[in-house]
Order: C-alpha cells, then sequence, then structure tokens
C-alpha cells in the first residue's frame, strides 16, 4: 500500500540552527499517526512543512506516493491536507455554514443550499449545531467542530490536529476522539499531535516521537506504555518528574474563604488555606475554578460570600487590592494575560512591584538590574540577555517569568491556573521545583490543574469543584483518579457534598 | 546549548530568536535608525535642490514652525503607545491660543499660562475618564472632544480673534525672542522632549505606558491600575496641546480659534512617520522628534523649491506611507 504522506529526510534550518535534521513521516489512509515530543522538539514546524506553510530546506514531500513541492497553504488544501491549528483561524462573525465553506464561496450564494450543505457535514460528525449560529456564540468545542467539517468540505483526506482537546473539557474531549475515530472509519488519514499522553494511546494507531529535530523512535500504541514514551521524549523516567517533596512544616490558616458565590453561577464556595501549604484544585474545565481564582485576585466581581485573609476581611475590588494584600495569581492565559510578549524579560519580571526597584517613580538601573539577575538564578531561567524580550522564551520559561514576577513580589498567597499548561517536560519538573520553593517559604499554594497526576504529584490535598459547586475534598490516601473524576462528574460521593452544603 | 535548541519548533519563539540571531539584519536596523536614515536623506536632498536650506536662519525657523505640532506629538506618542488615539489636539490648542490671549489680560503670566495648562488638562481628563474607567472607544470619545473643545475657543472669542493688546506684550516678548540663538518655542520643544525622553524610558509611568499597549490585561493581572494610567496620557496629551496654542499666540499676539485646524492629522503623522504603532506598545521619544522634523523638512524643501500647496499634499501622503512601509518591512517581506 503507498502512504498517503510520505515526508522523508526534512531538514529545515533556521538561522543556522536545525528545526528539523533528517525527519521521517509516514501516514497511511485510515490511521491515527500520534506526534510527540517536548516543546520545540520540531513538531510545530513539521506540521507547517506538511501543511505547506513553511519550505522545508531539504527533503521530500510525497503525496500519494509522488513527490511534490507545496507552494503554500491552499496548495496542500487542494492535495487534500487540512490542518487544524492550536488557535482556531474562524471568523467569529460570520455563520458556521459560512465559516465552513469560506474561501470558495460561490460568487452567488445560494444561502439555503449552503446552509443544507454545511448541516450535512455537522450531522456527520454526530453534533446539532445551526448553520446559521454565529460562530461567536459557540463553545470552543462547537468551533473545533466546525473547523473540522470545513477540513471536511475541502474533501481533506489527511486532517492534522494541533493539541485539539488543549482548550476542551473531558467530555467534549471524548466526543473529539469520537469523531476522530469516524474519521479514520472512513479512510481519512489522521496525525494528532497532543501533550495529553493517555489521549494518544486512547486513539493513536502508530507513535512518533521527536526529540530535539530528530525521529527519537516510532512504536506502535500498543506496545508502548506512558513510561517508554516519557523516556522517549526526555530520556528520563516519569517518577523523576515531580521530584521530592521537601519536608514543609504547614503553619496557620491564611486565607479563608466562606460561600463565596459569583455571578456567573459558582456558589456556596468554601475552603481555606494554610502556610506552607500546596492545595490543589481540580475538576472539569468550565466548571468554575478559574472563575473561584479570578474572584479571590479580585478580577472578577463578586456577589456575596466573605473571606479572610491572615483574620482581617478581605473583598478585594480589583488585582490592584489584592496584590496589596499579597494575593498573587498566575493566570491560566500566559501570553493574553501573564506576560507583556514584547516587553523585556526584566521588565516583565519587575512589574508586579516596581516601588522596589525605583525611587520617586524613577528606576534605579543598578537595583533593578541586581534583583533581576538574583531572580533569573534562583528560577534557572534560560535566556540570551535580561533585556531580550519575553517572546524570546521557550514556553517554559516564559512560564518561570511569570512565577519570578510573584516571586519578587512576595504575596503570601500565590494561585496557579494551569502552570505547567504547554510546558515541556523537562520545565514542568522546575516549575514543579519552584512551587515547591513558594510552598517552603511559607507562601499558600493554589494550584489548578487539568492533569490529574499534577495534582496527585504536587498538592498536599486537592478539592474539586463541578458545576460551579465545591463537590469534596481528596487527602493524599485519596489520591486515585476514579476518585477525583466521580467528584468531578459529579456520581456518588453525597458524604463529600452533603459536608459541603 | 540543547537550550537554545528548545524554542525552535514553536513559530513565533523561533521568528523571534532567528532575527534576534542574525542580529543587525535591515528590517531590525530600520526599526531603530529608519526614521533617521530617511531624515538624513531627505536633508541630503533639500541640500542639493536649495542653497537657501542649510543655513542656520531656515534651522531655526524649522524648529520654531515645528514647536507647536511638536510639543503635541509628544502628548500623542504617549496616548498611542497606550494603543489609544487623541483626535481633539488640533482644537485644545485652539482653545488654549483663545484662552491665553483672554487670561493675560486680568492676570499675571504666571497664573495666566497655569490656568491655560488646566484647561487642557481637564479638556485631557474629561476623554480620559470617558475612555479609561467607562471604556469608551477612543475614536469617538476624542472625536467629540474634537468638535466640543473647537466650539468652546469659537464660543469664547465671539467668533472674533481675541486681542489681548499691551497686557499681552510679555507673553508676545517670550514668544517672539531668542535664547542661546534659539527661539523661545524652540527651547520649549526640546525640553518638552527631553522630559518626555527622561519619564519614558527611566520611569515608572513610562514603562507601564507601554506595558499597557502591548498587553493590557498581563498589566492589569500585575495588579497596576490601568484605567489611572490611561487617563493620565489623556491628560498628558491635552495640557500639552493648550501649550502649543498658547505658543501661537505668544508669537502672533492675537488668539484665535481658527488656530490648529487638522493639526492632529499632521500630530499623528510625524508620531507614525517616527515609528510608532498605533496598535500600541511600540515607539519612541527621540524617533518622535525625527518624526516632526521630517515632517517639516518635507514642508521646509517643497516651499523652498517652489512645489504648489496642492501637490505637497500629495507628497507628504506618499512619503507617511513610504515611511511605514519601512518600517514594517519585517512583517511585510518576511517568507
Amino acid at each position: 500500500m503507498t502512504a498517503l504522506i510520505e515526508l522523508d529526510d526534512i531538514t529545515k534550518t533556521f538561522a543556522g540552527i536545525h528545526a528539523l535534521s533528517g525527519v521521517n513521516f509516514t501516514l497511511h489512509a485510515g490511521e491515527v499517526h500520534a506526534l510527540c515530543g517536548e516543546n520545540g522538539a520540531g513538531k510545530s514546524t513539521l506540521i507547517r512543512v506538511l501543511g505547506g506553510e513553511m519550505r522545508p530546506d531539504g527533503g521530500t514531500i510525497r503525496i500519494d506516493g509522488e513527490a511534490v513541492r507545496l507552494s503554500g497553504p491552499m496548495d496542500a488544501i487542494y492535495r487534500g491536507v487540512s490542518i487544524i491549528h492550536q488557535e482556531m483561524a474562524l471568523a467569529p462573525d460570520l455563520t458556521v455554514a459560512e465559516n465552513i465553506f469560506l474561501g470558495e464561496l460561490p460568487a452567488r450564494i445560494g444561502w439555503s443550499e449552503l446552509n443544507r450543505r454545511a448541516g450535512e457535514l455537522i450531522d456527520r460528525l454526530g453534533f446539532d449545531i445551526s448553520p446559521r449560529a454565529l460562530v461567536a456564540d459557540l463553545s470552543v468545542a462547537h468551533q473545533q467542530v466546525v473547523e473540522i467539517a470545513k477540513a471536511l468540505s475541502r474533501k481533506a483526506r489527511v486532517i492534522v490536529f494541533d493539541e485539539p482537546t488543549a482548550v476542551l473539557s473531558i467530555g467534549d474531549a471524548n466526543r473529539l476522539l469520537e469523531i476522530i475515530r469516524g474519521l479514520r472509519s472512513d479512510g481519512v488519514g489522521i496525525v494528532y499531535i497532543s501533550h495529553r499522553l493517555d489521549e494518544i494511546f486512547a486513539i493513536s494507531d502508530r507513535v512518533s516521537v521527536l526529540k530535539d529535530g530528530r525521529n527519537a523512535g516510532e512504536v506502535k500504541a500498543e506496545d508502548a506504555n506512558v513510561e517508554t514514551l516519557i523516556r522517549m521524549m526526555v530520556g528520563r523516567p516519569l517518577s523523576q518528574l515531580f521530584g521530592d517533596k521537601p519536608e514543609t512544616d504547614i503553619g496557620k490558616e491564611i486565607l479563608r474563604v466562606e460561600n463565596l458565590t459569583l455571578p456567573n453561577g459558582v456558589a456556596g464556595i468554601s475552603f481555606s488555606l494554610r502556610r506552607g501549604e500546596i492545595v490543589g484544585l481540580g475538576g472539569l474545565v468550565g466548571s468554575g475554578r478559574t472563575e473561584v481564582a479570578r474572584a479571590i485576585f479580585g478580577a472578577d466581581a463578586i456577589s456575596s460570600g466573605t473571606m479572610t485573609l491572615g483574620g482581617a476581611a478581605y473583598r478585594p475590588r480589583s488585582p490592584t487590592q489584592a496584590v496589596k494584600n499579597g494575593v498573587n495569581l498566575v493566570p491560566e492565559d500566559r501570553k493574553g494575560q501573564g506576560i507583556v510578549l514584547d516587553m523585556g524579560i526584566n521588565k516583565n519580571m519587575t512589574m508586579a512591584n516596581i516601588n522596589a526597584v525605583a525611587r520617586m517613580g524613577f528606576f534605579q538601573p543598578r537595583k533593578e538590574r541586581g534583583v533581576v539577575g538574583a531572580l533569573i538564578k534562583s528560577l534557572q531561567i534560560k535566556l540570551g540577555a535580561p533585556s531580550d524580550p519575553v517572546s524570546s522564551l521557550s514556553g517554559g520559561n516564559q512560564q518561570k517569568v511569570v512565577l519570578a514576577k510573584w516571586f519578587h513580589s512576595g504575596g503570601d498567597v500565590v494561585i496557579l491556573d494551569e502552570p505547567t499548561r504547554g510546558v515541556d517536560v523537562g520545565a514542568k519538573t522546575e516549575i514543579y521545583s519552584l512551587i515547591h520553593k513558594m510552598a517552603a517559604a511559607g507562601k499558600a499554594v493554589l494550584v489548578i490543574s487539568s492533569e490529574h497526576a499534577e495534582l496527585f504529584g504536587l498538592c498536599d490535598r486537592v478539592l474539586v469543584m463541578g458545576e460551579g459547586r465545591l463537590r469534596g475534598e481528596l487527602g493524599p490516601d485519596e489520591f486515585t483518579e476514579e476518585r477525583l473524576l466521580t467528584l468531578s462528574i459529579g456520581g456518588g460521593d453525597r458524604q463529600g457534598r452533603e459536608a459541603m452544603a | 546549548m540543547s537550550d537554545r535548541t528548545a524554542g525552535i519548533g514553536e513559530p513565533a519563539a523561533t521568528e523571534e530568536k532567528a532575527a534576534n540571531r542574525k542580529g543587525p539584519g535591515f528590517s531590525r536596523l530600520f526599526r531603530t535608525y529608519g526614521t533617521l536614515t530617511i531624515f538624513i536623506l531627505l536633508v541630503l536632498l533639500a541640500s542639493t535642490q536649495s542653497d537657501a536650506f542649510l543655513t542656520e536662519r531656515n534651522a531655526t525657523n524649522l524648529l520654531r514652525q515645528m514647536s507647536g505640532v511638536g510639543i503635541m506629538a509628544i502628548g500623542m506618542l504617549f496616548v498611542i503607545l497606550t494603543r489609544g488615539i487623541d483626535l481633539s489636539v488640533g482644537s485644545i490648542a485652539a482653545l488654549g491660543a483663545v484662552t491665553s490671549a483672554m487670561f493675560v489680560q486680568d492676570m499675571s503670566m504666571p497664573m495666566a499660562v497655569a490656568s491655560v495648562v488646566l484647561i487642557g488638562a481637564a479638556c485631557g481628563a474629561v476623554s480620559g475618564f470617558l475612555i479609561a474607567f467607562l471604556r469608551l472607544p477612543a475614536f469617538v470619545i476624542t472625536l467629540a472632544m474634537m468638535t466640543g473643545a473647537r466650539g468652546l475657543a469659537l464660543i469664547l472669542s465671539n467668533g472674533q480673534p481675541v486681542m489681548p493688546g499691551t497686557s499681552g506684550q510679555g507673553l508676545q516678548n517670550f514668544g517672539t525672542s531668542f535664547t542661546l540663538g534659539l527661539p523661545n518655542p524652540a527651547w520649549l520643544m526640546l525640553s518638552l522632549f527631553a522630559i518626555a525622553f527622561l519619564i519614558l524610558n527611566f520611569s515608572r509611568f513610562g514603562r507601564l505606558v507601554k506595558a499597557i499597549g502591548s498587553n493590557e490585561e498581563a498589566v492589569r493581572l500585575s495588579g497596576i491600575s490601568v484605567p489611572w494610567y490611561v487617563a493620565s496620557v489623556y491628560v498628558i496629551s491635552g495640557a500639552l496641546a493648550a501649550v502649543a496654542g498658547l505658543l501661537v499666540t505668544a508669537r502672533s499676539g492675537v488668539g484665535s480659534a481658527q488656530v490648529g485646524v487638522a493639526a492632529e492629522l499632521d500630530v499623528i503623522a510625524a508620531v507614525v512617520i517616527g515609528g510608532a504603532s498605533l496598535m500600541g506598545g511600540r515607539g519612541d521619544v527621540v524617533n518622535t522628534f525625527i518624526g516632526v522634523m521630517i515632517l517639516g523638512v518635507i514642508g521646509n524643501i517643497m516651499n523652498l523649491a517652489g512645489v504648489p500647496g496642492y501637490h505637497q499634499q500629495v507628497y507628504l501622503g506618499v512619503i507617511i506611507v513610504v515611511a511605514v512601509v519601512l518600517q514594517n518591512s519585517a512583517q511585510l517581506f518576511r517568507r
């Protein structure tokens, strides 16, 4: 059988650095071929080469056994290769149908015909989305369905999914995997990129691992397990990932939240944090975790409920007040909310506490250099020069800059929302050890995460939310995926719920 | 070494790194020195066109002519850095021109000047409050202020030039005399540029203004009260526009409500030629100053070369486009 796609000895160089050196990759019709690797391993570059967005410096791309030169993304789409990017490329103010047929809208549009055809494509995917709905009004999951329908409308024979579930809740992610299985049985070839290894095992037939721009190996999914994949990706076993939890004394209660109720459906949230403690906040995406974090940080309004901080009443009306009171937030959307990308690394670091490096509103360059130098050293941030823009850093190091900001500002309560999303395995370990360091310094740490292993490996106890309510709490002896999932989805555990009520 | 390659697969990081590694590539160089290059080329061109250009008299004239636009460009730079726009500067200048002619008649000079600046700042504060705290669009709000302030200037002056008579002599003396070989308005502009340079590069305020233009949400979530900063830039812009108007009265001895019609366009053009991005976060004081001078030299050359006024406007349009294309060459000519 001729392979649908054959990438042979692909090389791509950026300014003398090999992003890809001699990478091979094949895809057959009707298979799911997963592509793994740390951030920076070359996955995105390979995908962009396949999608015609970048021209390789060397090597051959064969489609149906025939060597081709892709002149651009449209050329790739013509040949049946569609890429569904992490950041979706939909026009929010157009309807579902218009988006699906964007780029090939007939000069005279027959609306009923267009809507009917769009409806058919969406039906085929097993979803109930009106072709007339505006894309802006759809959930992220439904937007992704529109993207897939768009690919199908272009008769895609190869669909590349780049981290499709990163923004989806578990339920939606499972439906997406169903769609992918359906596409596979229709003979579509799927390239699947994800950081979530459990998904990779659930969906793929073959797994290729890239490391430093080279093939690090290819295995049949049934022959591999999480251990082997991680070792291929980083060359080190999983157990070392979380590092040793240092012995920290858990001290006095510092933050107490009682009956916190928000305008957006989150209600009756009560819990407390103690110094030196790392508390997890689990639950499905959309269960209200981020909303709780933002409310405690003063970024969103509170309807009712009380909070105390170090025994005193605490009701922040803005992040400014929260920071003044020593409450810090590492937001979920790093690039959008955590850092100023074009600004220098040094300037980002001191932003939350400029007064420490300035006098009368003017910076004291020497003092600032000293502070920044110390932060870079203690957080082990890998950079060119401290004044380089943050955008020059890898995802993991960018996240460390956000952490550095709060190390410098020195709050007592740190809330981290998905601190390792989009961060490669190596940097994850370092971020975990920084979180331990925060706790060891006597801060109370609240970690929101969708990764079960992260919650269990990092936290002293885990609070679980579901549908805007706190559903229960897990102690270290209850750290199992089943318990966590049961609580998040809401089956059973009446005890826990009654205790919270 | 492995860490250096770590960012390679990520497109955004890669391009940035590639640009860094290549060192001073054309587009990077241009971003830093592009405005200066255009300015030097224009000066060379001008000196071949006319012997009158490279004279001390012409140079001081140029500085004086551009002092109003220059002073307003400082305020506009701050506004544009926050990703805003201020269309009201020309009208506030008119208000400044009229009120200064009125105030000198029955106030001491310092009081009159302070009051004029305060009026400009108040106009800016109104716009700033609406834009920053009520989150209304800057374009529309300052458009409204542009009409409103002009109207106010016309009402106060009854549509007639305000003649301060002999009581305006002190102001006029300042506006028309020289210090150390340079006209006083030019000195004022230069010192305001110097102050702005210090503020933008070395102060908390300047850094946060730039940061807000790049990523407002990240700044807010760092615990900074963003609206105060955003409102402040409009206050600064309004105050400086009033100063520009005062200078016109100081030079001419008459306060007219017709001062600064369409000046906002020249001011925005100067800031943009100076390399500032209307998307916020990018721009600096030195290049803005050069942008102002470019605008002045263009007019100056064409006058010396006898280009008719209508033609001048077309050339100016072309030059603005060329400057912006060159500054954005990095994005335009990649791939």
